[in-house]
């Protein structure tokens, strides 16, 4: 059985530090109590507003993952087979691991705008982590297999199904998990600098103006949320494309 | 007939074949004896197309449908031993591949991923893999390699009986074993990398 990272007793400790933490306090603005987070969110839901600005940093966040994932896991497949488009895009993707996201973010509002920002910048900051690890895999299959398959002639396509990707998907899976909690936090950043209409970031920008901390925990809750349960249904997703795909 | 002429190879400058020259009947099986670090590995590696010879020529193969047993087993560890079976020949009945494997004595695995077979098991799956998949040049490299007394009696009959008619190359130590495969012809490599054939 697979074991949980997270105990529920750990998580209640943690709750119960938090809300003595802002009963010491006694201030809303310095440290809002988890209750007062829970009523907030739970009026944040009711609005139309809250949806809008969910789905619409959603699209873009998850938009710009995707792209980053098919991106990456293309550009490694030609990497592994080609040297030079390896050689070509070492610098290129050393730039995106080592240019801090902020200056990544104020580029693209220069070249951009706000509307697609986010998209563009979880797909910098996704790519980098989904090629590094595809072609950490594509590299790390079992040569002696690859010959079974020459010898024995083995389709192209079948060849993929059954003995690359059961190799590869392992790294595959690690970079998506990776790559999802990444573009979360790359992607609000970017908006609350960038604060495209709707969107998380923008309510962020807009509760700190307005020293609205419960607010502002409300959505913090909500992106983690978000983070950990797209994780959760993109990797049963995925697990379920690749028991399919392998399938003989 | 599969006739290979004076085949050199070395690694960094090291020799492992020296004009090697034989010849291998069409129809029939071939043992090949050698002491090991003789080249056989190398030469089986070249006949099935994953090395290229520095000099030297192999005819006879091309165009021609080859399989092979290694000396590992290169199982996909993942797989049940059907669909290791059926990777290489996918057309072929569940019934069949069941049937084989039962006269091969592997019977209530074929749900098992093949990591979770024994070595002796894995080894049959291996073997039934290159015999099943409609070759006419099959490679066997030492198939019988770690099979008790018993099972290998049962499986050379069983390859034997499925290698009928085709071209077989059975490299082994035993002389033994190219009797029981029925072998019409033993090249045997020296040391020297000269052959001789009996």
């Amino acid at each position: 059985m697979k074991k949980r990272n997270l105990s529920l007793w750990a998580v209640l400790f943690w709750l119960l530090v938090w809300q003595a933490g802002s009963m010491a306090l006694h201030s809303d603005i310095l440290l809002v109590s988890p209750l007062r987070v829970l009523q907030t969110l739970l009026a944040l839901i009711q609005t139309t507003r809250f949806w809008s600005s969910l789905l619409g940093s959603m699209g873009r966040i998850l938009g710009g993952f995707l792209l980053a994932a098919a991106l990456g896991t293309l550009l490694a497949a030609l990497a592994a087979s080609f040297k030079r488009v390896e050689e070509l895009l070492a610098p290129l993707v050393l730039a995106m691991k080592t240019v801090p996201v902020a200056s990544f973010i104020i580029l693209a509002l220069i070249w951009f705008g706000s509307r697609n920002l986010s998209v563009f910048i979880a797909l910098v900051m996704v790519f980098p982590v989904m090629y590094t690890n595809v072609l950490s895999g594509i590299r790390a299959r079992d040569d002696s297999l690859l010959e079974m398959a020459r010898v024995f002639k083995i389709p192209a396509l079948r060849r993929i199904r059954c003995i690359d990707l059961p190799q590869v998907m392992p790294y595959f899976r690690a970079g998506c998990t990776l790559g999802l909690g990444l573009c979360w936090k790359a992607g609000v950043a970017a908006e609350v600098i960038g604060m495209p209409v709707p969107s998380i970031g923008e309510r962020l920008q807009q509760a700190k103006v307005y020293l609205d901390t419960p607010e502002l925990f409300a959505w913090t809750l909500v992106i983690v949320l978000m983070s950990v349960g797209f994780e959760k249904l993109f990797m049963a997703a995925l697990g379920a494309l690749e028991r399919r795909l392998t399938r003989l | 007939m599969i006739a290979i002429h004076k085949l050199c190879k070395a690694f960094d400058n090291k020799a492992v074949l020296r004009d090697f020259s034989c010849t291998m009947e069409d129809g029939c099986v071939t043992a090949l004896m050698a002491p090991s670090g003789a080249g056989k590995t190398t030469l089986l590696r070249m006949l099935m197309g994953l090395e290229t010879a520095d000099s030297g020529e192999i005819s006879g193969l091309s165009g021609r449908r080859i399989s092979a047993v290694f000396q590992e087993d290169r199982l996909l560890e993942n797989m049940n031993p059907v669909d290791n079976i059926r990777l290489t020949a996918p057309k072929l009945d569940r019934a069949v591949i069941l049937r084989e494997m039962a006269a091969m004595g592997l019977t209530d695995c074929e749900n098992q991923p093949a990591r979770e077979l024994s070595g002796g098991m894995r080894r049959r799956v291996a073997i039934l893999r290159a015999l099943l998949c409609g070759a006419d040049v099959i490679f066997l490299d030492e198939p019988f390699k770690g099979l008790d007394e018993a099972t290998k009696a049962l499986v050379v009959a069983e390859t034997k009986r499925l290698c009928a008619g085709k071209t077989v190359l059975l490299v082994t130590h035993e002389e033994k074993e190219a009797a029981m495969m029925g072998a019409k012809q033993v090249v045997r490599m020296e040391m020297d990398v000269k052959n001789t054939s009996v």
